[in-house]
């Protein structure tokens, strides 16, 4: 089975916080797909 | 689900990652007006809402728009010569992509833009004379 190795976060205002920190920007996957 | 090592490279790279499954936050679905998946956001350090994919891609198609997107932030923070790197980066790199006639409109307008010198959009102007000349890019540097 395909697996990606990306460190996917859940927590889009934590993940907003941590990307004003570091200045870095945010990629936002939307997805209705099967875990 | 983005197996190919390139676009996971890519994207733990330049961004901070997070995936919203509809079933499991559905009120961040409206809050990003969300209409269809998949959906790409790519989103400024500070959330503004930078560049937007909709529908799935194959991977270079994928990759482009994603350096596309990267270009668009810096834009927007009018990191022009950043900018124009981005998007000639798309031209070089994908150049058969859908993106690349965009990005080269756009590369084109970040070197205007940190120069002023009315002679960079002339260039753009004859570049899509000579190439993607069936594109709406084309169109639109025809004024020039």
């Amino acid at each position: 089975m395909a697996t990606d190795t990306i460190a996917w976060q859940k927590d889009v205002d934590g993940a907003i916080t941590e990307a004003t920190r570091a200045q870095k920007p945010l990629l936002l996957d939307f997805t209705a797909a099967p875990a | 689900m983005y197996p190919d090592p390139q676009v996971s490279e890519l994207i733990s790279r330049q961004f901070v990652p997070v995936r919203i499954h509809v079933k499991e936050q559905p009120t961040m679905w409206k809050r990003f007006n969300i209409r269809w998946t998949p959906t790409v956001l790519i989103l400024a350090p500070d959330g503004a809402e930078a560049f937007r994919l909709e529908g799935y891609l194959p991977r270079d198609e994928f990759l482009a728009q994603l350096h596309l997107g990267l270009g668009f932030l810096a834009v927007n923070q009018k990191k022009w010569q950043p900018a124009r790197q981005e998007f000639e980066s798309v031209v070089e790199r994908f150049p058969e992509t859908d993106a690349a006639p965009e990005a080269l409109y756009w590369a084109g307008v970040a070197k205007y833009s940190n120069s002023h010198d009315p002679n960079e959009l002339k260039a753009l102007g004859r570049q899509f004379k000579e190439r993607y000349t069936d594109t709406g890019w084309a169109k639109r540097a025809s004024i020039w």
